[in-house]
C-alpha cells in the first residue's frame, strides 16, 4: 500500500436479490483528503458505504487499510471503527437527552464506571480544538442540528479515526451551518484525516473535495480530481449520457398558448420545506420541474398541494383567489397529487385496489356520502379496464400488485376526481419499461383534453418527450426555465450544473 | 365471479380464531353435560317468564366486554395500539349515572335517560382528552390512557362523594335485568342495539374506510384530504361513548355503583377480544364482528370453567392457558404456514380447472 493511501476498496461486489447493487467497484481514499462520493438514487453510493462499514457483508472484492497488511473483513461497525472507519450518517444516531460530553464517550467508557471529570475536561478539549461551539455539559437537545452534527464528527474523531464517512451531512443545514461544518472538515484534513463526503450538492461538492468518484447504477464510472472534472460533465456522468451523444428532441408545441389561459399560478409560495418561488401552468399545458435529486422539486411540488405546511404565498386558480394550506384545500380546488415515495405516502397497502381507486373521490365527497358498493365496483373496474392495471381481483389488497400497477392504481385514484391539474412526482420510478411509456402517453392524451398536468422525473428524457416547458432547480431554488428549442438534453444538464449554458 | 366469491371468503379468513374457539367450548361443554346449552322458560321474582341457561348467562355476562371490545377495535385500527382506561372511564360514567338518578326526587324514565345523556357526554369528554393526548400530541395511547386508568377510579370516588349509593327502580331493573314481558335480558338486547348502531354508522358514513386508511398508512391518508388526527380523535370519542353504555349496564344490573369493582380489569379483556378476534393491534384494517365474537369466546370460557367448579380464584390461570392457545394460532407464524397450504391446495386446484379447460 502507497504511503498515502489510507484505504483501498478493489473489485466491490453486493448483490441483493434480483438486484446486482455493487459492480466490481473501486475505491481509493488518501490521506488528508476530502473525496465525494457523487450518483443518483440508486446508484450504489450507500451500498458502499454499508459494505465498508460492516452494515453488509461484501460479496466479492477486498478492502485494505492502512497499517494492516493483509486485506481485512469487516462485519460490524464496531470492527470497522476498531480499523478506524467511522460515519456519520445523515439522522444523527446520538442521544439528545444526554449531555454533550456524554455523547461523545457514551459506549467507549471502559469497564462500567465512569470518571466524570476526566471525561468533560478531555470532551471539552477536543470541542476547543475542533473550534465547535459547544459546551460538555450542554443537553445535546439544545444545541443546533449542526453542533449536534460537528460533536457526532468529534466523537468519531476521537476514535483514532483514518476514515471519516460523511453521509448527507449538509442536507437539513442552513448555508451559515454549512459553511461551519466545511471549515471542521478542512480541519480535519489538514490533520491527516481522509473523509468520504456523501452528497447530491454539486455546489459543495466543488466547494470542499479534491476529489470525486462517479457511481452509476452499482457501477463505477471513475475518479477524478475536482478542478479537471467541469460540473456539466459531473451531471452527464451521474445521469448516464455522454455529451456528444446526446440526441435533440424538439417539443413541436411550446408553450405559448399555456400564458393565455393561466391554470394555477403561484407568487412566492413557499412551505416549512421549500424556499419561496414563482410557478404557473397553463391549460392543458404540461410542464415539470427538473434537477438533480434534492434540488428541491419534490418540495417545490409538495408546497403546490399544501402536503407540507405552506407558509406564505398568494395562490390563484384559474383567476381566483384561493387559499391552499393542506391537502384537502389542493382538491377541492381541482389539484391531484402523485407522490414520489409510492409506498410511503401514495398506497394504503393492505386496504384492496377497490378502496385505493375510490379513495379521493370518496374524502372529496365526505364523510356522510358514502359511495355505494356497486358504484365503487364499477369505478374500479372502469380503470383497471381503461389503464389495463393487472389485479386478481377489484378486492386484491393493493399491496400484492407490482410497482407499476400499484402506481397505476393511484393515477387511478386521481384520475377518478377529475382533476384540473395533476401534479405527477416520479410517476415512472421503479416501473418497467412498458408501463412508463404508457403513462408517458396517458399523460399527453389527458393534456391534450384539457387537463394541466406536472410532471416530475429524474430521467431527463423521459421529461424531454413530455413536457412543453421545464423549470429547473439546484441547490433548491429555481434557476432557470426552458422552453421550446431549448429543450435539448445538453441544455437541461449545462443549466441544472449551472455555470456555462444557463439560460438566463 | 369464481374469484370474487374466493376474494369475498378469505375476507373473512380472520374470523376463524374465535369461532373455533368457540365451536371447541361448545362440543367440550356438550360432551361434558349435553344439557349444558339447554334453554328453558322460567318465572322471575316478578312472576314473568324469561330464559334462563348457561347460553343465556354467557349473552347476557358478555354485554359490557362486547360493547367496550366493539369501542376498542375501532381505536386501535385508527391508533394502533389500546385504550387501557375503559374500565376506569366505565366506572365513571356509572358514578355519574348515580348521580344523576339520586338527584331527583323520584326516578322517572325522563330522569334515567338524562342520566343516560349525561354520563354519555362525561365519558366523551373523557375519550376526548385521551384521543387528544394520543392525535395531537402522538403519544403512545397505553401511556396517554394510563393517565385516566390510574385517576379514573379516584374520579369516580369523588363523583359520589365517596359512597356506594344504591338505585332502586323498576326503571333500572328494566336495564340491568328484565322488561316486564320480554323473556330476553336487557343487556343483550342493548348489545344488538349497539351492534345496529354501528352497522348503520360503517354503511352510512365513510367511518370504517376513513379509520383503515389513517391506521394503514397516516401519511397517504392526510395526502389523500383525510383529517388523520380528527379521526384518530373520533375512536376515542366513539369508545367513550361505549364506555358509558357499558358503565349503565354494569350499575343497572347491582342497582348500586361501586366505583372500585365495577368493570374491574375489562380493559385486558376487551384488549384480548380484539386481539383473538384476529384485528391486528398494531392497526390497520379491522372487522368489528370479530372483536365481538372474541369477547363472546372469552366470556364462554369464563362461564364454562365456572360451571366446572373451578374455584374463582384458579378460573385467570386456567383462562390464561386457553388464551394463549388462541393467540398463537391467530399469530402471523401460524397464519403464514395455513396461507402456504392453502395456496398449494389452490394451485393444485387451478391446475386440474385448467387442465379439464383444455
Amino acid at each position: 500500500m502507497k504511503e498515502d493511501i489510507v484505504l483501498t476498496m478493489r473489485g466491490i461486489c453486493k448483490i441483493f436479490p434480483g438486484v446486482m447493487a455493487l459492480n466490481d467497484v473501486d475505491f481509493t481514499l488518501r490521506k488528508g483528503e476530502i473525496h465525494a462520493l457523487m450518483g443518483e438514487n440508486g446508484a450504489g453510493k450507500s451500498t458502499l458505504i454499508k459494505v465498508l462499514t460492516g452494515v453488509y457483508p461484501k460479496d466479492a472484492g477486498e478492502i485494505r487499510v492502512d497499517g494492516v497488511e493483509e486485506a481485512i473483513t469487516i462485519r460490524s461497525p464496531q470492527e470497522a471503527q476498531n480499523y478506524g472507519i467511522s460515519t456519520v450518517y445523515q439522522e444523527i444516531s446520538l442521544c439528545p437527552n444526554l449531555t454533550v460530553a456524554e455523547n461523545m464517550f457514551i459506549g467507549r467508557t471502559k469497564g462500567g464506571t465512569v470518571n466524570w471529570k476526566a471525561m468533560e475536561k478531555r470532551a471539552g478539549e477536543l470541542l476547543d480544538s475542533l473550534g465547535i461551539p459547544a459546551r460538555p455539559r450542554q443537553q445535546l437537545s439544545n444545541c443546533s442540528l449542526a453542533v449536534q452534527q460537528m460533536v457526532a464528527i468529534a466523537r468519531a474523531v476521537d476514535t483514532d479515526c483514518k476514515v471519516l464517512i460523511l453521509d448527507e451531512p449538509t442536507s437539513s443545514l442552513d448555508d451559515k451551518e454549512v459553511e461551519m461544518l466545511f471549515r471542521l472538515m478542512r480541519d480535519l484534513k489538514a490533520r491527516g484525516v481522509g473523509i468520504i463526503f456523501v452528497t447530491h450538492f454539486l455546489e459543495q461538492v466543488y466547494e470542499v473535495s479534491d476529489r470525486i468518484t462517479v457511481l452509476r447504477n452499482g457501477e463505477l464510472v471513475g475518479e477524478f480530481e475536482v478542478e479537471k472534472l467541469p460540473q456539466v460533465q459531473l451531471v452527464a456522468m451521474m445521469i448516464g449520457r455522454e455529451l456528444e451523444n446526446l440526441s435533440v428532441i424538439k417539443k413541436e408545441n411550446p408553450s405559448a398558448a399555456a400564458k393565455k389561459e393561466v391554470r394555477y399560478e403561484a407568487k412566492q409560495l413557499s412551505s416549512t420545506e421549500s424556499r419561496p418561488f414563482d410557478f404557473y401552468i397553463g391549460k392543458g399545458e404540461v410542464n415539470g420541474f427538473t434537477g438533480l435529486l434534492g434540488s428541491g422539486r419534490s418540495e417545490s411540488v409538495r408546497a403546490i398541494f399544501g402536503a407540507d405546511p405552506v407558509t406564505g404565498g398568494e395562490v390563484t386558480m384559474e383567476g381566483k383567489k384561493v387559499r391552499i394550506t393542506k391537502p384537502l384545500d389542493a382538491m377541492k380546488n381541482g389539484i391531484g397529487y402523485l407522490p414520489e415515495d409510492r409506498k410511503r405516502d401514495g398506497i394504503i397497502a393492505d386496504l384492496s385496489v377497490r378502496d385505493n381507486i375510490i379513495l379521493a373521490l370518496q374524502v372529496l365527497r365526505g364523510m356522510g356520502h358514502p359511495i355505494s358498493r356497486a358504484k365503487a365496483e364499477a369505478f374500479a373496474d372502469e380503470y383497471i379496464k381503461a389503464l389495463v392495471i393487472k389485479t386478481a381481483s377489484t378486492e386484491t389488497p393493493i399491496g400484492s400488485l407490482s410497482g407499476g400497477n400499484q402506481q397505476k392504481v393511484i393515477l387511478a385514484r386521481w384520475l377518478l376526481t377529475h382533476p384540473k391539474y395533476l401534479i405527477l412526482d416520479e410517476p415512472t420510478r421503479g416501473i418497467d419499461v412498458g408501463t412508463k411509456t404508457e403513462i408517458q402517453k396517458l399523460v399527453l392524451k389527458l393534456a391534450e383534453e384539457g387537463m394541466s398536468v406536472t410532471f416530475i422525473s429524474s430521467e431527463i428524457e423521459e421529461m424531454l418527450r413530455t413536457c412543453s416547458r421545464l423549470i429547473v432547480m439546484r441547490d433548491r431554488n429555481i434557476v432557470g426555465e426552458l422552453t421550446g428549442d431549448e429543450l435539448t438534453q445538453s441544455h437541461v444538464m449545462h443549466t441544472i450544473a449551472g455555470g456555462g449554458g444557463e439560460s438566463e | 365471479m369464481n374469484k370474487n366469491k374466493r376474494g369475498g371468503l378469505s375476507r373473512y379468513s380472520q374470523l376463524l380464531v374465535p369461532l373455533i374457539a368457540i365451536l371447541v367450548l361448545v362440543i367440550f361443554n356438550l360432551i361434558r353435560d349435553p344439557s349444558f346449552f339447554s334453554v328453558g322458560l322460567t318465572a322471575n321474582n316478578n312472576g314473568d317468564p324469561v330464559l334462563q341457561g348457561n347460553l343465556i348467562s354467557i349473552l347476557n355476562g358478555a354485554s359490557e366486554l362486547v360493547i367496550l371490545s366493539m369501542g376498542m377495535t375501532l381505536v386501535t385500527a385508527a391508533c394502533g395500539g389500546q385504550d387501557i382506561s375503559v374500565g376506569a372511564l366505565a366506572a365513571i360514567a356509572g358514578s355519574v349515572f348515580v348521580k344523576v338518578l339520586k338527584s331527583g326526587g323520584s326516578i322517572s324514565p325522563l330522569l334515567v335517560l338524562g342520566g343516560f345523556l349525561m354520563c354519555c357526554a362525561v365519558a366523551m369528554v373523557f375519550g376526548a382528552f385521551n384521543g387528544s393526548l394520543v392525535a395531537f400530541f402522538n403519544i403512545q395511547p397505553m401511556i396517554a390512557t394510563l393517565i385516566l386508568f390510574t385517576c379514573g377510579r379516584s374520579i369516580a370516588y369523588w363523583i359520589n362523594g365517596g359512597a356506594t349509593p344504591t338505585v332502586a327502580s323498576p326503571i333500572i331493573n328494566a336495564i340491568g335485568s328484565f322488561i316486564p314481558g320480554v323473556p330476553i335480558p336487557t343487556p343483550i338486547l342493548i348489545v344488538l342495539l349497539m351492534g345496529g348502531l354501528f352497522a348503520l354508522l360503517f354503511r352510512f358514513t365513510t367511518l370504517g374506510l376513513y379509520i383503515q386508511s389513517v391506521g394503514i398508512n397516516q401519511s397517504a391518508a392526510r395526502l389523500n384530504g383525510i383529517n388523520a388526527v380528527g379521526i384518530k380523535l373520533l375512536s376515542f370519542v366513539i369508545l367513550g361513548v361505549c364506555c358509558a353504555v357499558a358503565g349503565m349496564i354494569g350499575v343497572s344490573r347491582l342497582g348500586l355503583i361501586n366505583h372500585e369493582t365495577l368493570l374491574i380489569n375489562i380493559e385486558m379483556d376487551a384488549i384480548l377480544a380484539v386481539a383473538i378476534g384476529g384485528n391486528n393491534l398494531g392497526g390497520g384494517k379491522f372487522k368489528m364482528i370479530g372483536s365481538v365474537l372474541g369477547a363472546y369466546a372469552i366470556q364462554a370460557l369464563t362461564i364454562t370453567l365456572y360451571a366446572m367448579k373451578v374455584p374463582s380464584t384458579d378460573v385467570k390461570a386456567y383462562k390464561a392457558v386457553v388464551i394463549v392457545l388462541l393467540v398463537v394460532m391467530g399469530s402471523p407464524v401460524v397464519k403464514e404456514a395455513a396461507d402456504r397450504v392453502t395456496k398449494r391446495i389452490r394451485a393444485a386446484r387451478r391446475s386440474g380447472t385448467e387442465k379439464e379447460a383444455a
